[in-house]
């Protein structure tokens, strides 16, 4: 099957859905690959480099869309500005459009899609589950997005982040405020680290408590209940008593901290505003936010979309295009995803693409399926927290062996005693005084055998062995009779123990020597 | 020399012996005990030669120069991947001398004791015959299923535990006919018909026990050579082989308790023979993931994952023994270290085919013994683990053993790499340990599997960290 990558042709869009190198690894699937001329150049793809991968180089956009099985792009289809027309009117029936395609704000495209008979699969609705992890974009380009943030934050933040002693004076350190701690803000936490900023973040669901931590910033606590975990791994609406009681902790934040990077979103809502007006005439002089939301109405009231604004001395950042802003990095991790998911879908690595709706991922991943909406896919009943009621079994399974010991150990002593009795009553003098040497010396050597390191077990073994082969006294009492039966046995006895009693020493020498430290 | 400095020389030699032991307690006095051990032996022997050897001299040190070179020889020629066949052929000629000792005894008719001092007499030299017999042939299927000659699959006779128990009652019943017959001056017959009994059913009863399992069957096989040693004694009369014996056979038995207990098994059940036939059966029929969930590396990745790493812990099993391993083992291990990463070790107690069986390879390839350690020493270190390797285990890293109530091998401690942060498996293949419970760490989402013989992995990887 023919794979085309054609040109973004959203104005500022440097991404491109493949890169040279990942090209080369989807012809050993067995695809022909076929990207429009000057495609990578925005992000830094020569077209030689595609050139020497193999692949063929379309002047003709029309051409390139006609020929293929399988159109691989970045944003969703749109205005085409140079041919005049929707790029959806150059997809013919039985073609399949992989891209971002957003399907719950996008009905009219569904529709559109739908009526082209095409396949349509959304880069987007890849599932969060563990085995999708590779493929899904949305976190790819959250990490990156979150990375970038910190980057123009720092751009516009008149100081360093990190904070020193110099011989002019002492520098503190920049305060960042990680607001909403998912992919792209434990990307802005990670960043912002490293530059040497304190940073704290919030986050609605407990769960990320421990991944912040792990990351060396502080997790802001509210002191109220409520767990913010939806499915899915994203977060859910709070009750009004928990975002009251959050708005007051964000309030005393905002005068504290130099930059706020806002990350929060409810899939399917707008973003919820946390920054008011108040808030940002409260910041300090020179202050920086960053919303990631500025797409779906941002986090910060004063946010405008795609552009820098600066309100009350603070500069706040509404770039909706941030992993644009990083073109080769996010082609290459859009195009490895993208990889991921053809190498699922052609399990026979012939080149042909199969849509196996038995396949949760491509199930969820699919919006159009021959002409007909599969959008929205059944739920997923997945969560990111961790399972909790493993630990529950456990606990009886422990018990039931003490308990039967505690009531085994009662008989045992009254039958030992039993025994005991039974033995001081039956037999003569001379053997108690050697049951008695007997017992004492299974008690010492139970005493000094606790005490033995665990990692010198075998040599205890080979020791031991030497030391039982004093069992050789019994053959040498018995070897100078004349009877040459006795006489015999025991020569072969003390030959056959002293093998033992020579090597057994010799090997447990040869081993403790090889411990050291 | 009087009886009397012979009883002095053996109270020092039971002392010694008694040192010996305590100073297995720390690698920094390990040797010195082993020096104690050799001075107590030396000691006894020279007093009983001295003082009761009085003819057949050349008999004596014809034998003793013999025994003691083969002994000499086998100890150094030894691989140490092969010392639990070692073990269990020397507990085999304890049991062996233990029964040429106890028909020497019989056959010489010295003693003259009567009624009751004469019936114990009778039951010690039956009794010391009978565990030195089993000790023996036990010993001896032992060493054969270690070494591989024959398989180590457990022999499962239809019912065996039956069989078991006829076997028994011929052996009381002609431990009585001894007595009686010892009594009018007869009784080797019943002590033969005795001999091939408990030798049949020593065969018997280590035959069907499987491989894992063999930890605990050279450790209580240790122990049987110790009880044998004390049933000698008690025969003779002698106290210091009834101590001897009597700590070598707690020893054994305490190193039996410790491996059934780190397997969560009762020593009757491992003894019975024939891991969970009841259940294993159905529980371990389901793989614990789908294919799909198994994410197999190159041995570039795993360098770069070891190399990008803080805390390193790597956990042996019996397949870095087979693969020769150790060595390069260590080479990684040092070359990590050179560069900074804290590499540690986590050893299960019933990793390997005998108690320590690991401790002793790692010492063979050098690593110091103070980055080794016990799963209960390092179990809660996991979370702070940056990646962690496990070279052929199985069953010893299966949260199955937690996770799976009806899991043959559940509440059976295990080590928790799964709480670290990535798991890197050396494995052959996906077969099931041998417990035959499929392993759900191979499908969890930081798990990574790297396939092949592990020397060979091992190989590779060692060749691109030290790149």
């Amino acid at each position: 099957m023919k794979i085309a990558i054609p040109k973004e042709v959203r104005p500022g869009e440097c991404r491109v859905a493949t890169t040279p190198d990942v090209a080369g690894k989807l012809q050993s699937l067995g695809y022909e690959v076929t990207i429009e001329a000057g495609a990578g150049l925005a992000a830094k793809f020569r077209d030689d480099e595609y050139t020497a991968a193999g692949v063929t180089i379309s002047n003709d956009t029309k051409a390139l869309w006609a020929d293929a099985d399988i159109i691989m792009k970045v944003r969703a289809p749109m205005e085409h500005p140079d041919l005049g027309i929707h790029e959806t009117d150059l997809l013919k029936e039985g073609q399949t459009l992989i891209s971002f395609l957003w399907p719950a704000q996008n009905a009219d495209l569904l529709e559109t899609l739908a009526a082209k008979n095409v396949n349509a699969l959304a880069m987007d609705m890849v599932p969060r589950i563990s085995r999708a992890q590779k493929m899904d974009a949305l976190s790819s380009m959250a990490n990156i997005a979150g990375y970038r943030a910190i980057v123009e934050a720092a751009q516009h933040f008149g100081r360093f982040f990190t904070g020193q002693i110099t011989a002019a004076g002492k520098i503190d350190p920049a305060k960042v405020l990680v607001i909403g701690a998912g992919v792209a803000g434990l990307s802005a936490i990670g960043s912002a680290k490293s530059m040497g900023a304190v940073v704290r973040a919030f986050d609605t669901r407990p769960e990320v408590k421990e991944q912040v931590e792990s990351m060396d910033a502080e997790f802001l606590m509210l002191d109220f209940k409520e767990d913010g975990s939806g499915s899915g791994g994203y977060a859910k609406v709070m009750s009004k008593e928990f975002i009251e009681a959050e708005m007051a902790l964000f309030a005393e934040q905002a005068q504290e901290v130099d930059i706020i990077i806002t990350t929060a979103l409810i899939p399917g809502k707008p973003a919820p505003e946390l920054i008011t007006e108040d808030m940002v005439k409260s910041m300090k002089e020179g202050s920086v936010i960053v919303d990631l939301a500025a797409e779906q109405g941002g986090n910060c009231k004063l946010t405008e979309a795609n552009n820098v604004v600066v309100k009350h001395g603070v500069t706040i950042i509404g770039y909706t295009d941030l992993p644009s802003r990083l073109a080769s990095q996010s082609s290459q991790l859009y195009a490895t995803n993208l990889r991921h998911l053809l190498t699922d879908m052609t399990p026979e690595k012939n080149g042909e693409l199969t849509i196996d709706f038995e396949d949760e991922v491509v199930r969820g991943a699919t919006a159009v399926k021959a002409g007909e909406i599969t959008f929205p896919p059944p739920a997923p009943k997945l969560s990111a927290a961790p399972a909790k009621p493993k630990e529950t079994p456990q606990a009886p399974e422990a018990k039931e062996p003490e308990e039967e010991k505690s009531s085994a150990s009662p008989l045992w002593f009254g039958l030992g005693a039993l025994a005991l009795i039974g033995l001081g009553i039956g037999a003569p003098a001379s053997f108690m005084a050697h049951f008695t040497v007997f017992v004492l010396a299974c008690f010492v050597g139970y005493m000094v055998i606790w005490n033995v390191t665990p990692s010198l077990h075998t040599p205890l073994m080979s020791v031991t062995n030497a030391i039982s082969s004093i069992i050789i006294i019994g053959a040498l009492i018995q070897i100078s009779t004349p009877d040459p039966w006795v006489m015999w046995l025991s020569g072969i006895a003390v030959l056959i123990t002293s093998v033992n009693i020579f090597g057994g020493f010799a090997v447990t020498q040869r081993m403790l020597a090889m411990f050291r430290k | 020399m009087t009886q009397g400095l012979i009883n002095v020389a053996y109270i020092g030699a039971t002392i010694l012996f008694i040192l010996a032991l305590g100073g297995l307690s720390k690698q920094e006095t390990s040797q010195r005990g082993n020096y104690y051990g050799i001075t107590g032996m030396a000691i006894a022997l020279l007093a009983t030669i001295v003082g009761l050897v009085t003819a057949n001299y050349a008999l004596l040190i014809g034998a003793l120069v013999i025994g003691g070179a083969v002994g000499v020889l086998l100890a150094k020629k030894v691989e140490m991947t092969q010392m639990p066949e070692l073990v269990a052929i020397l507990h085999s000629l304890v049991g062996m001398a233990a029964v040429l000792v106890g028909y020497a005894n019989f056959l010489e008719h010295g003693t003259t004791l009567t009624g009751a001092e004469k019936t114990i007499h009778d039951v010690e030299t039956y009794l010391g015959i009978l565990i030195g017999a089993m000790t023996f042939s036990g010993s001896v299927i032992a060493y054969l299923k270690l070494s591989a000659k024959i398989g180590g699959k457990p022999l499962l006779l239809p019912a065996r535990h039956w069989l078991n128990l006829g076997l028994l009652l011929i052996a009381i019943w002609q431990g009585y006919e001894f007595v009686v017959a010892s009594a009018n001056g007869g009784g080797l017959e019943p002590l033969i018909i005795m001999t091939v009994i408990a030798l049949l059913f020593g065969i018997h009863m280590v035959m069907a026990i499987g491989g894992a399992d063999m930890p605990v069957v050279v450790s209580m096989l240790n122990s049987y050579s110790g009880w044998a040693a004390a049933a000698t004694g008690f025969m003779l009369s002698n106290d210091l082989l009834i101590v001897v014996g009597a700590l070598v056979g707690s020893s054994g038995a305490i190193l039996s308790y410790i491996m059934c207990r780190a397997m969560n098994r009762k020593f009757l059940n491992v003894i019975a023979g024939g891991f969970g036939t009841t259940s294993t059966s159905s529980a371990s029929s389901g793989p614990a993931g789908s294919a799909e969930d198994i994410q197999s590396v190159d041995a570039e990745e795993v360098s770069n994952l070891l190399l990008g790493a803080k805390k390193v812990m790597i956990i042996p099993g019996y397949g870095m023994a087979v693969a020769q391993a150790q060595h390069t083992v260590f080479q990684i291990t040092k070359t990590l270290r050179e560069k900074g990463v804290d590499v540690r070790f986590g050893i299960h107690p019933v990793a390997g085919r005998m108690p320590g069986h690991m401790n002793v390879l790692l010492a063979e390839a050098k690593v110091p013994y103070d980055i080794v350690f016990e799963m209960d020493e390092i179990n809660d270190d996991f979370p702070d683990v940056d990646v962690s390797v496990v070279i052929g285990a199985n069953d010893i890293v299966n949260p199955a053993a937690q996770e799976v109530p009806d899991s043959p091998i559940a509440g059976m401690p295990v080590l928790e790499p799964w709480n670290g942060k990535k798991t890197i498996v050396l494995k052959r293949g996906m077969s099931t340990g041998y417990a035959g419970v499929d392993n759900p760490l191979f499908y969890k989402d930081n798990t990574r599997m790297l396939f092949g013989d592990a020397n060979d992995s091992l190989s590779a990887v060692f060749q691109q960290v030290s790149a």
